[in-house]
């Protein structure tokens, strides 16, 4: 199946994967994987677990290093540039992880303003404050703002999770699987949020799940990785519709066929 | 992800490096950590918030514990000292005794040991927390760079704290030597501090404070290499931190052994 961008206007590459390898010993967790990222787009990721994924996206941010190919963010190749442009790098990418990753001596206020302050050494506090404040409010959790992340819930959790990236207003967000162990009404939150990042802040993301609502809810496009590679790639629809045994048991067990 | 046929699996097992091989890369790794820490702490952006704040809390940390042992460390050596000075008739030189003990050995050491436990595991299940828990990973993704922010302060502020806490260490078993002194005789705080501190040399004080900042170093490079490469989730917390805390004082030993040596040069 042919990759095709959202629409005709959107066709710059904020992400290009060519050939991408990565195995742990013998393990060959990707073989090959191809994938673009349009500029505006919400891709999402799906695939069983262990399939790589969550390496995927680590590999993208500089986490991880591959073994081969290429992997090129907003014009710079990953595992090609210093470690001073890399930390530039990860200023425009904003990265969700699945557990939330919140510094947990510090209350979600110190969470929030950690990257902020660190990296834009020029704003007063007055200005930290501001954006602070209304991070948290585009998240809806202004509430929480003096709360430590071990008083907070799984799904609050995310939120600040997502608000803390949000503070340095990347231009690319990578979600790995954001609803994981989330009730389903948390979830259908957090779905609404990734699409509200995405109008609000005007980014590119993609998104790791294998949460199929989540997915049909919030991805322009899905790609879906079989055997280490992106066998099919489209929108939900173009995905599911085949009868392949590695993909229909997804749909059926999502959808309770 | 594939499954891994069996034969697979023992040619991956073949490869593995040896206990041996595996010595030297660890030691490779420990110097590659060591070598990082010296680069990162002399470049700037300097984190002096974060190393006063780990200061204040290895200070803080341990100065109870500190207080108490070196007070009692000061008690038992002057009435264990006592019987043995007696038989030549030489209790007068008590103060001296216990002041040379207490500062060239018992409060470095002490010291050191205290620290490896109390502040060395800290950092270690800390640093190992954060790992299993993205935390270090978060901050890499922020543009931030963790090994700056946890470890070159948390080494920094060990190595600055232990010479500082050493010297508390013996001053509080002074104190408790002359509670001991007090009671057994009627010898007044003047004369027992003039005595223990006149045979006090530069060279006593110099190798202590280097000794000190060994132990300091030792403590929180330890600490920290422990708890930033810990693995396996939970178990590697734990393993991280008690490694931390055996691994510092084996190393502490060592290094009282050899710098006893080499001071001992000097004073022949």
């Amino acid at each position: 199946m042919i990759e095709k961008p959202l629409t005709k206007t959107n066709i710059e590459k904020v992400i290009e994967i060519k050939g991408l390898n990565k195995s742990f010993g013998n393990y060959h967790v990707l073989r090959g994987v191809d994938l673009n990222l349009y500029r505006g787009e919400n891709l999402v990721v799906l695939g069983k677990s262990g399939t790589g994924k969550s390496v995927l996206i680590k590999i993208i941010i500089g986490l991880l290093t591959p073994d081969a190919g290429l992997v090129n963010v907003l014009g710079n190749t990953v595992d090609q540039i210093s470690y001073k442009e890399l930390l530039a790098l990860r200023l425009k990418v904003g990265f969700s992880f699945q557990n939330s990753a919140l510094y947990d001596s510090m209350t979600v206020r110190q969470n929030l303003e950690f990257p902020l302050v660190r990296n834009q050494k020029d704003l007063t506090r007055a200005e930290v404050n501001n954006a602070v404040e209304e991070t948290l409010e585009a998240v809806g959790l202004l509430s929480t703002i003096n709360q430590m992340p071990s008083e907070l819930s799984g799904g609050q959790r995310k939120r600040i999770g997502i608000a803390r990236t949000l503070i340095l207003r990347p231009e690319i967000m990578l979600y790995d699987e954001p609803t994981a162990g989330l009730d389903p009404i948390t979830c259908l939150e957090i779905n609404s949020l990734i699409n509200e990042v995405q109008e609000r802040f005007k980014t590119s993301s993609i998104v790791i799940t294998h949460d199929l609502t989540c997915a049909k809810a919030v991805g322009n496009r899905v790609a879906m990785l079989l055997d280490g590679q992106f066998q099919r790639q489209g929108t939900f629809e173009e995905v599911f519709d085949t009868n392949d045994e590695r993909v229909k048991p997804f749909y059926d067990y999502n959808f309770i066929k | 992800m594939q499954p891994i046929e069996s034969s697979t699996i023992t040619e991956e097992e073949e490869k593995k490096p040896g206990r041996f091989s595996r010595m030297f890369i660890t030691l490779y790794e420990v110097y590659a950590f060591i070598a990082r820490f010296f680069k990162e702490v002399f470049v700037p952006p300097y984190e002096w918030k974060e190393v006063l704040r780990q200061c204040y809390e290895i200070g803080y940390r341990s100065a109870l514990l500190i207080s108490t042992t070196g007070f009692i460390t000061g008690i038992v050596f002057t009435k264990q000292s006592r019987p043995s000075l007696a038989e030549f008739g030489a209790t007068s030189w008590l103060p001296s005794l216990v002041g040379i003990a207490l500062l060239r050995t018992l409060a470095p050491l002490l010291t050191g040991l205290i620290a490896a436990g109390k502040v060395g595991s800290s950092i270690g299940a800390e640093l190992g927390s954060m790992r299993v828990t993205e935390q270090i990973d978060a901050m890499e993704v922020s543009a931030t760079n963790p090994f700056k922010f946890l470890v070159s302060t948390r080494v920094l502020a060990s190595t600055i704290t232990i010479p500082i806490l050493t010297f508390y260490t013996a001053i509080v078993g002074l104190l408790g030597g002359l509670l001991n002194v007090s009671v057994s005789e009627s010898t007044s705080a003047k004369l027992y501090f003039q005595a223990s501190l006149e045979q006090i040399t530069f060279l006593d004080i110099t190798a202590s404070t280097i000794k000190a900042i060994l132990f300091g170093f030792t403590i929180g490079i330890v600490g920290c290499y422990q708890g930033y490469n810990s693995k396996k989730g939970t178990e590697g917390v734990g393993k991280a931190a008690n490694s931390a805390v055996v691994i510092a004082m084996f190393l502490i030993f060592i290094e009282e052994v050899v710098s006893v040596q080499f001071f001992g040069l000097f004073r022949s």
